[in-house]
């Protein structure tokens, strides 16, 4: 434990990645087995069950800090981390303690069945015998969220570092539905062993954001163009004729869309798919809302699945005939894909159509009318690629549509945290319906620093009513609200949802009387909803 | 009518018509130390302790009127016993004691309790009114000892040392400045200073303070000279292209507000060390646990949760909120890396 928290202070005291995964790799040199396979779970958010309650983790740091539980609530507002909160607050002991990683994940994992008196001695226990550094570290284990500053792919470099072995048939390891309780280090990281698991998916290969014109691109010819569809990335697997399916976030969620399991039959043994996940109805794609009611339940009823069908647009063939094909140009990916889609039909799998161009002109119109089309926008990608792993600049590019935009009044706003939380940093906006505001979203980011001392001395000075941390302030400030995407919603009071709202800028030119009008939301929510 | 009176202009003594560190013009001012958010330009007469004055002049002129006082040294203004006493967070820091009619109370200015080996040690003043900072007036906010954060900050030093790296220690450039080339080992290399810190190291040295001995960085110093050693300069030279000249560097803030995970993080240098010279929780606790003050008055930082706990256990507090406007310049300061122009 002393090792990981010497290693977690080590990755916060640099920006330099080199550094970071230095640090790492020299951790998993001087480590145990199951540390380092902890660490590698952790670091790819695979942490253990949450054992303790953090309601009662504060009741016991405040009695342990010797102040009032109001007071250690203001405290970890201030930090806005409760782990670290925590471990600042619980005094500094003369004890030490020398166990492992592993040793401390064992006994927060054992809590599990335990009394709530058996919890609390334990884990005060524990507080004692460490310092603050390894007391953050250690309620991190229980609270879970670990921000390491590392990335899975610089974990991995680091794990190719120590072990020797290529990164990416690392990160292909690594990968799947493990845990440092069911497997070992040896099983896991040094066993090569291609059929030991049949569901091990492929690294995902993930694209930028086109931040310059596209024709910098170069020939158009050169590159192939999608629409970027608004459904979550998944990989589907067919092999040994079983199905699996993982989301981009390494998840596996073959359960949640059995609609899938018919191409265990349809498709070819050895069949890896990369596509995009999202209900169609006659050739049409339903709104993202609707998708998220899906992916919300393990289980999914009768009647779900005949609302929201759900089906795979494939983009890209990663495997056919069990063989990579990942080292191939995409160009004859692309072709093997579709002959696979033409000479295997199968109800829920559609080929996620090529855009034509010639001319780089003609997509941006193709671009102007995705919101239509129910797209975020278009995937551009270059012919001879390979498929690479992670986040890769020069061969995949995504290009989004500009953002929905509305003026709101704001009326509400809400403290920071951390070093803000004497700002006012979140704020409710509402557009006019009659006299009335009506508010309708909430956002936080996209203020200039300045903009935002500016807006917390009008919030302190425009104070109307205190609720808590929250403040109802006069309705005068006038802000543009960029979202992604709008939807009907009965949970709302508006009627509305947005999708990724934020402030796009201050419209210090606009009284509030020239804010958007109720009927303007709505009829964006006509235009644009699904 | 109160002893010390919350105005405009500042704290104010009715009886004794003088105000302590006011921020508009005023007539007679005791200024409790040299810092800027407590001593101002423009008044017509200054009272300070004589180690604050020197450093007055460099940043308000030549020519300001002021009267030196000791510590423990007692004025009698119309009746009101006026005294000052150290309050160990700068060199010449005071807590100002007013006394009138047999009832006494001291305005804190900021303070720390820890000893730091520079400035006059803080002594507690018995009072019935206590007027305290309280900038870092939350429970999470516990110092290491200096000996330990100075042990972390050579260790550093010596392992940029071996790496071939110049070492950078931002810090205001009065007081966290000189208390750090005070306390780090000379042992490991030489110490250079920006402009700011040195212009403030020499009128110090004037005023009689023994500082290690420092170089200024001129023009003409190379980066050859100054590998390995260190460089103390003010947070706001910090990523600039001063700073970036000495490449290959290790940059480092010592300032309180890096107890936090996310302040350290959000400041883009290498190391952070939580060395404050205002009191820490404890620190605020002790202090006014010792002045056996029956009422205090909370000014600077979290004061109405630092007011509402010394309620909850058994001190009669308020928090004086109208008049101080923002922060103390110097932890300001090392927040938004802004030091005014001393050089
Ligand atoms: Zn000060
Ligand atoms: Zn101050």
């Amino acid at each position: 434990m002393k090792d990981f928290a010497a290693l977690f202070t080590a990755l916060d005291q640099t920006n330099s990645t080199l550094k970071k995964v230095d640090a790492l790799a020299k951790y998993f040199d001087r480590s145990n087995d199951q540390d380092k396979l902890w660490a590698i779970a952790i670091l790819s958010h695979r942490r253990p069950k949450r054992t303790v309650k953090t309601t009662l983790l504060r009741e016991w740091a405040a009695e342990e800090g010797e102040i009032p539980l109001w007071l250690f609530e203001e405290a970890y507002h201030t930090v806005g981390d409760l782990a670290e909160a925590i471990a600042l607050v619980v005094p500094e002991s003369s004890e030490q303690q020398n166990e492992s990683l592993s040793y401390w994940i064992d006994l927060i994992i054992s809590l599990g069945k335990e009394e709530e008196e058996t919890k609390k001695t334990a884990i005060l226990a524990a507080w004692h015998q460490m310092d603050a550094a390894e007391r953050f570290v250690f309620n991190k284990l229980i609270t879970g969220g670990f921000r390491m500053g590392l990335s899975q792919k610089l974990m991995t470099r680091a794990l190719a570092k120590h072990t020797g072995i290529e990164e990416s048939e690392l990160a292909h390891r690594l990968m799947g539905d493990w845990s440092p309780q069911t497997t070992t280090f040896n099983e896991l990281i040094l066993t090569k062993d291609e059929k030991a698991d049949l569901s091990k998916p492929y690294p995902f290969y993930l694209a930028y954001a086109l931040d310059g014109e596209v024709s910098d691109l170069g020939q158009p010819n050169d590159w192939f163009a999608e629409r970027k569809w608004d459904g979550i990335r998944g990989q589907v697997i067919v092999r040994d004729g079983q199905v699996f399916v993982w989301s981009r976030g390494e998840e596996l969620v073959t359960d949640r869309f059995p609609e899938f399991q018919s191409f265990a039959e349809a498709l070819p043994h050895g069949t890896v798919l990369d596509g995009e996940i999202i209900p169609v109805v006659d050739g049409i794609p339903l709104a993202f809302g609707l998708l998220q009611r899906r992916i919300g339940r393990k289980t999914v009823g009768k009647k779900l699945l005949t609302e929201i069908p759900i089906h795979l647009i494939a983009y890209d063939l990663l495997e056919y005939d069990g063989k990579d094909l990942r080292g191939l140009p995409h160009l004859e990916r692309r072709a093997m894909l579709e002959k696979l889609v033409r000479n295997h039909p199968v109800d829920r799998l559609l080929l996620s159509d090529l855009v034509a161009f010639t001319e780089w002109k003609e997509l941006t119109e193709v671009r102007s009318d995705s919101r239509a089309n129910h797209c975020e926008g278009l995937m551009i990608k270059r012919k001879s690629a390979t498929y690479q792993v992670g986040r890769k600049k020069g061969d995949w590019w995504k290009w989004k549509v500009d953002p929905l935009v509305i003026d709101a009044v704001m009326i509400y706003a809400q403290r920071g945290h951390g070093r803000r939380a004497n700002m006012y940093t979140d704020f409710t906006f509402a557009v006019w319906k009659g006299e009335q505001l009506v508010p309708f979203a909430k956002a936080y980011s996209g203020l200039t620093d300045a903009e935002m001392r500016e807006v917390d001395a009008f919030v302190k000075k425009n104070t109307i009513e205190r609720f808590g941390p929250v403040r109802s302030v006069h309705s005068e400030l006038v802000f543009e609200i960029a979202f992604e995407g709008i939807n009907a919603s009965s949970r709302h009071k508006s009627g509305v949802a947005l999708r990724f709202p934020r402030i796009n800028r201050w419209r210090k030119d606009k009284p509030k009387e020239e804010a958007n009008t109720y009927k303007d939301l709505i009829q964006l929510l006509e235009n644009y909803g699904q | 009518m109160p002893l010390l009176e919350f105005t405009p202009s500042g704290i104010y003594c009715r009886q004794a018509d003088i105000y302590i560190d006011p921020w508009r013009k005023v007539n007679k001012a005791i200024i409790t130390h040299a810092h800027s958010d407590h001593s101002r330009w423009g008044m017509k007469h200054y009272l300070a302790h004589p180690m604050s004055i020197p450093v007055m002049k460099l940043r308000l002129g030549n020519d300001i009127s002021v009267q030196p006082v000791e510590y423990n040294q007692k004025l009698n203004i119309n009746g009101v016993e006026i005294s000052l006493h150290p309050a160990g967070h700068i060199p010449g820091s005071a807590q100002v004691r007013v006394s009138y009619k047999g009832e006494t109370w001291v305005a804190s200015g900021d303070y720390k309790v820890e000893d730091d080996g520079l400035s006059t040690a803080f002594e507690p003043v018995k009072c019935h009114t206590f007027i305290t900072e309280c900038t870092f007036g939350l429970p999470i906010y516990k110092w290491k000892p200096q000996s330990e954060i100075f042990r972390e900050m050579n260790n550093w030093w010596k392992a940029n040392q071996e790496n071939g790296l110049t070492t950078i220690v931002t810090a205001y450039s009065l007081g966290k400045a000189q208390r750090i080339l005070q306390n780090v080992d000379t042992n490991i290399g030489k110490i250079y200073t920006h402009g700011a810190v040195e212009n403030t190291n020499e009128v110090l040295r004037k005023a009689g303070l023994d500082l290690t001995e420092t170089s200024l960085i001129t023009r003409d110093t190379t980066k050859k000279e100054l590998q390995g050693n260190l460089i103390i300069a003010p947070p706001s030279a910090l990523n600039t292209p001063w700073a970036n000249r000495f490449k290959p560097i290790s940059d480092g803030i010592a300032s309180g507000w890096m107890m936090l995970r996310g302040t350290r993080r959000r400041r883009a240098a290498d190391r952070g060390f939580a060395l404050s010279d205002h009191a820490d929780w404890p620190g605020l606790l002790q202090a006014i646990k010792a002045t056996g003050a029956q009422n205090v008055i909370t000014t600077h930082g979290y004061t109405s949760v630092f007011s509402k706990y010394l309620n909850e256990i058994g001190i009669n507090s308020v928090e004086e909120k109208t008049l101080f406007i923002g922060e103390s310049i110097d932890t300001a300061e090392e927040e938004k890396g802004k030091e005014e122009a001393v050089s």
